[in-house]
This record gives C-alpha cells, structure tokens and sequence, in this order.
C-alpha cells in the first residue's frame, strides 16, 4: 500500500469522539475501525497507525485485524456503492446478466469506482434477501427481482437525481 | 369497531415496495380512526409488499402485491367498509396454504407483531416464560430450565444440531462466576434469512430466549453477534433492547428477583467463519476470527477466558415456547432422532419462495412442492442445495427423504441453517458446484494448510472444467483432495468445504464426464462449452441478432438467412435472446 498520508492527510480530530469511547474498552478495535469507515469512508493509512497508536496497539496488527474481514476498505468508495448479492439464490437465478449489466452500464470492475466517484461496485456473499433475487443493495436501500433493464433504470434515477443536484 | 392496518415492513418486503406504499397510505388514513401499523415479515416473500386488515384484532383480508398506485383504494374500502373492491388484492387460496401447512414456533409472531412496539409483542404473549421461570411463588430453577430443554430435545439450529442442554449444563457447571450469553447472528450461509426474519420481525422472542438461556447457565451479559449487513435487524434489536429495559425484563433485578442480566449488539464485519463458535470470540475479541483448537470448548473458556454459551437465533427462538407449552409438547413433534419444527429458507427457482416453518419429520417433496408449489416457469426440479457451502445437492430420486438431521446427513448433505435452495433443470451442477468452492476458497481463513490450499486446488481443476479444459483422471484428483481437505482441517468450515463436490460428484458423475470428455455442459450453462448456430430454414433475415451481437460475429444480407462466425463469438447468448423466430439454437 503507497502511503499517502504526508500529500492528503485525515482530518483525526474526527475520530476523537470515537477514541474517547472505546480506546480503553478491551476488544473493541472492530467497533472503531467500523465508525472510523463510517467517518473516512474507508480506512487511510494515516488512520490506521492513529488508531494503532491510541489502542497501545501497532499499524500491522490492527490492518491485520482490518484485512481479515470483507467490510473494510483501503480506498475509497464512490457516493453509491453497489453491492450486488451473489448467494447461491441470487446466483442460481441469473446474478451475473445484472453484474455484466451494470459493468457495461457504468464501465466499472468488480471492486472499482466509477471516474465520476458517483458509483464503487461490489460483487459480494449474500444480503440474505434471497426470495427476491437477484438482489443489490445500494447504500442502505435494497433493490429485488432485477432484471438487466430494472438496474439499468435505478441507476438512470441516481444519476438524474444527481444531475439536478 | 377498531380497524386496524399493518404493512409488512420486513427487509424484503421494503426492497419489493412497502415503504413507499406505507407512506402513500398514512395521509390517506389521517383522522379517520384507523390505524396504520408495521408488522414485519410473514414469511410469503413472493406476494410482498403484503397488507394486512384487521377488524376488532381479527384477520379480515390479507392483500398482496399491493403498489402504492393502490393505497386510495384499500384507505376506501376500510372507510366505507365495502371490502369489494379490494378483492383482486386478495391472497389467493393456493398462496394461503403455504402458511396453512406450516406449524410456527420460532416464527410465531412474525408478521403478527409490530416489531417496534412492545406492547404488541407483550400482547402476543412475550416475556410471560421469563415471568413463570422468576417467579417468587412457584419459580422454575436454572436446573429446571436445563431439564425442560433437555426433555424437549432442542438441538443447535445452526448446522450443528448439538443438544442445546448439553452446552447450557456444560456452562452451568463450569467454574467461575463471571459467564457470558451469545447469540449467533452472523448468518453468512448463502441461501438462508431466518435469523434475519426473526430480528426484523419479532426481537423479543430472541431476547427472552436468551435471558432464559442467560439465567440457566448463569451469565450476566448476553451479546448479539450480527451481520453488518443486516442494519434494519441491528436497528429494531437495538430499539428492542431499550424498550426491553424500560420495561424491567433487562438490567439489575430483573422482575424484583436476583437475576441481572445485561445485553449488547456487536456487529459483525463481514467473515463466513466467524458462524464457527471459537472464530466468533476472536472477532468478539476485536481479533481476526480464527478458529481455535477445542477443548477447551467455549463453555469452560470461551470470551475472555470466561465460560461462554453460543447458540445461534433460531435456537433462541424456541425457547420461551418450550418453557411455556413444556418441553414434552415440543418433544412430541418431529422424528426419533430431531424434535421439534425447523424454518428453511425455500429459494431458487420455486414457485412460493419464503420461510417455511415445519415439524421435522416431513419430506423434502412435501415441503418444496405441497408448499412451496413446486418448481417455477415451468421448469422441472433437478436438485435441492441444503447446508449452503458446507451442506450438498439432494436430487429428485431423493425427494421422499425425511427431513431429520441423521436422514439428511445420509444423503450427502446436511440440516445447515435450512437454506433450501431448489434448483430446475437449467442449473448446471459443476458450476454450482464450483460456484461453492469459490466461496470457501475465498473464505478459508487461512490457518489450516489443508483449507487454504486444498480449496485452492479444487477451486482450479473446477474452473478448468467449466471452461472446457477438463482432462481424464481430474474427478479422482478432486475425490482424493476432498478427502484431504476433509481430514487436514481444524473447523467445520475446511472440513466440509468438500461436501458440494462430494455430493455432486455423487449424484451428477454424469454433468462432470460431459464436461471433461465430451467438452458439453447440458445445462446450457457454462459459456466455454456453448455453440451458438442460426438455423437457415427459420431464419427471416430480419437482422435484429447481427444488430444486437456486441462483437459483430453475425453476418448475412436483409431478408437472407444469416450466420454466426464461430471464431468472434463471445458465447453471450443475445442473438438467441433477440430473435423472435426462435432461429438460434444452442447445443
């Protein structure tokens, strides 16, 4: 990872809140670094050794801790991120159309974001939405039985809904 | 009279429309006395959105597939109380007995209740086998609720189907005054929503769950694990839980007896092995979850060194029914070997996909097609997934096998968390088969060599089946592996990464010999193997395939029977899709 703390360093008084709270609290190294992503949107390195440093703990144990679990990001992610399930449901009922749908749409891999920053799309293991699949969920809103043309009219809606912004 | 409206505001019932048809509803109801409410899931996913009419707390109509476009017309028929014109709305006979064949006991409430309402579900009967175990008069001790679980025969419903009064006595026992109470939640199986269902719909009955698991082995916290991907379920937990202490069922003294008990939600952050009990305390931990070697088992040394019980949702669920009815009434359902009911999670290609809630002891053709409906499109059933990555594909000869944990295992697979995902002739069973393996491939924790690489392994000579590169002997390679990874392996993750090959291989030899010898996938599935051809005689010349293929693969003139340069195709299957002549043909 090409550390680019010294060019675009964090704003970490943001964190501080979240220190105050859980620094001393044995085991609670998750916790911060889920608020910490929900602050930064991902996890800079600079906050990784910030972190590091008020648990009494060292850069490579917490992004040990970091890189073991599928939710935390090294980069960051656009406004939108898509995550499109693809669970034994969701697979067994045609997932990959939506996915080769939407990476044509936008012109965006499996774990990329878009030039624009608006969209990240993710392929990941199952929302648990199963009797509706094939499912995506953007942010925190679920979308159910899409079909190629259904995607490609939701992200038409952001895209306008952005555009008038 | 009292009317009473409920939405069903369930993750999937929201992600199918609910919101949007609630919000289109409330201004419509405004001071006319009827009630607008959120109930959560029912379990019939594929009639959401669902709404519910109650007149004086009974059941008058149930509607589904109810679009916001719709809303004028139910807020007049309660109005007026001409329910005529919403009859169209109305759940079909056939639809309601999917529920009718149903026995509830985990999912009692769910879709009765409002899940953010604790007088709804204290009126449905909530924390009553809390108040009868604590109470001052006739009180039930910790070894009499061990007792009543143990003669109801509640096992693991997780996958493991380990006898729950074993661990709760095991941790009873144990030395040590400080314990903890967690509540799997980390439902990562592909395939399976029930422990999701439950929180959204219905979060008191797992708290009183726990709280008596809680005061059996004699913890004072009890921690909910749950998926990060879950945020509705984390949101109605966590507002239960307020209500809950408000209430004086969670805190110091609960009830004025002795027992305190305190409750908490981790969130998960996203790892398959953290279902397994010693990962799950690693990530409690603020660890990597990484399995540990048993003994010591959690219930002398689990969180913190301390004694520790996990048992997952569902098994919570069932519970305070058992304290309730008597674990000789649960016991009386079920078979010689599993007691009780268990909830599946029927998806794929079924025709009534959603949550089924059963005694055990039925077959697996009662519950997919006498409930379930069969399969959907037309299509003919070929195989039913069960156990997700660790479980493996029953097929048809099958069907008549009885659902209970010893006959399930027989056959290859396993109970698992009761993802039931049935699968028609269009899915190819190497693929799905590999589709596993990338799974556990990518979620081998990487501690046991076996798992690590040997998933690896079996995930290439997979992918190079699928991709038409098969060569003689790989279906011996891929048994002796499976058997290594299945020995080598320290958690039930690695070693039963092996099953979907397994039980494929046994049951679908054929779909790997067409792969490997015949270079043919007869599912029509893997895109390596397609061979897309225009048939000249039915062929109009329309020109619409030549105009859609992303790789101008497709030549001819207007109105001239047209063909497909077999070097340039992609293999994408558009053509086909296209042609309204049904010209194209692939073998």
């Amino acid at each position: 990872m090409k550390c680019q703390c010294a060019a675009n360093p964090s704003d970490l008084s943001l964190l501080e809140p979240v220190l105050a709270e859980y620094a001393d609290i044995k085991g609670s190294l998750i916790t911060i670094l889920q608020q910490a992503q929900e602050i930064y949107g991902y996890l800079p390195t600079d906050v990784i050794s910030h972190i590091a440093e008020r648990t009494g703990s060292t850069p490579a144990r917490v992004l040990g801790v970091a890189t073991f679990y599928t939710q935390f990001r090294f980069q960051p992610v656009g406004k939108y991120l898509i995550m499109l399930c693809d669970g034994t449901a969701c697979h067994v009922n045609g997932s990959a159309r939506i996915a080769a749908a939407v990476q044509e749409y936008l012109h965006v891999e499996n774990g990329g974001t878009t030039e624009d920053g608006l969209f990240s799309f993710s392929i990941v293991a199952c929302l648990g939405c199963c009797s509706l699949s094939p499912v995506m969920m953007i942010n925190e809103d679920t979308y159910g039985s899409l079909t190629p043309a259904k995607v490609l009219e939701i992200l038409k809606n952001i895209q306008t809904k952005e555009a008038a912004k | 009279m009292s009317i009473r409206i409920a939405v069903g505001k369930g993750s999937c019932g929201i992600a199918a429309g609910a919101a949007a048809l609630s919000d289109a509803l409330a201004p419509l109801l405004e001071s006319s006395g009827i009630s607008l409410g959120t109930v959560g899931c029912v379990g019939m996913c594929w009639l959401e959105p669902i709404v519910d009419i109650y007149e004086n707390g009974l059941l008058k109509a149930r509607l589904v597939h109810v679009q916001p476009e719709q809303a004028p017309m139910i807020a007049q028929a309660v109005k007026t109380g001409d329910f005529s014109v919403i009859d169209p709305l109305r759940i079909t006979k056939e639809d309601h007995a999917f529920l009718e064949q149903q026995t509830r006991i985990a999912l009692r409430n769910c879709g009765m209740i409002d899940p953010e309402s604790i007088e709804s579900a204290l009126d449905a009967g909530s924390y009553q086998a809390i108040r009868k175990i604590l109470s001052q008069e006739n009180g039930m001790s910790p070894e009499d609720v061990i007792e009543c679980v143990k003669i109801s025969g509640l096992a693991g419903r997780g996958g493991a189907g380990f006898p729950t009064w074993f661990k709760w006595n095991a941790a009873r026992n144990a030395a040590g005054d400080e314990k903890y109470l967690i509540c799997n939640a980390d439902e990562g199986d592909p395939g399976a929503f029930m422990d999701r269902a439950v929180i959204e719909s219905d979060p008191h009955t797992l708290i009183e769950g726990m709280l008596i698991g809680a005061y059996a082995i004699g913890a004072q916290e009890a921690i909910v694990y749950v998926r990060a991907e879950y945020p509705l379920a984390i949101k109605r937990l966590e507002y239960a839980i307020t209500e809950a202490r408000a209430a004086g069922y969670i805190g110091k003294n609960i009830l004025g007896s002795s027992f305190s008990c305190e409750f908490r939600i981790k969130a998960g952050a996203g790892a398959f092995v953290c279902g397994e009990e010693t990962a799950l305390i690693q990530s409690l931990q603020g660890q990597r979850g990484m399995p540990q070697l048993k003994p010591p088992f959690p219930a002398e040394s689990g969180y913190w060194d301390k004694p520790s019980n996990i048992n997952n949702v569902e098994t919570y669920a069932n519970v305070a029914w058992i304290i309730n009815n008597g674990g000789e009434a649960f016991a009386a359902m079920g078979t010689e070997d599993s007691k009780g009911t268990k909830v599946f999670a029927l998806t794929g290609k079924i025709q009534r996909g959603g949550l089924v809630e059963i005694p055990m002891g039925m077959t697996l053709r009662q519950v997919i097609f006498d409930i379930g409906g069969g399969i959907r499109d037309g299509g003919t059933f070929k195989a039913v997934q069960m156990g997700g990555p660790s479980g493996g594909c029953i097929p048809a000869s099958l069907l008549d096998t009885v659902i209970d944990y010893k006959k399930l295992a027989a056959t290859g697979a396993i109970m698992g968390s009761g993802g039931m995902v049935v699968m028609d002739d269009s899915t190819c069973m190497v693929s799905m088969a590999k589709f596993f393996l990338d799974f556990t491939a990518k979620e081998s924790c990487g501690k046991c060599v076996h798992c690590r690489i040997g998933t690896k392994r079996l995930q290439e000579i997979l992918t190079r089946i699928v991709a038409g590169e098969g060569k003689d002997g790989d279906i011996e390679l891929l048994e002796e592996l499976c058997h290594a990874v299945r020995d080598g392996a320290l958690c039930g993750l690695g070693q039963t990464a092996p099953n979907p090959v397994l039980s494929t291989l046994r049951y679908f030899r054929d779909e790997f010999e067409a792969h490997i010898r015949d270079k043919r996938c007869p599912a029509h599935i893997c895109t390596d193997l397609l061979h897309y051809e225009i048939n000249a005689e039915q062929c109009k010349g329309c020109t619409a395939c030549a105009r859609k293929c992303p790789v101008y693969a497709i030549s001819g003139i207007v109105k001239g029977p047209h063909s497909i340069d077999q070097s340039s195709c992609i293999r994408c299957g558009q053509c086909m899709a296209t042609c309204k002549f049904g010209a194209v043909s692939v073998s």
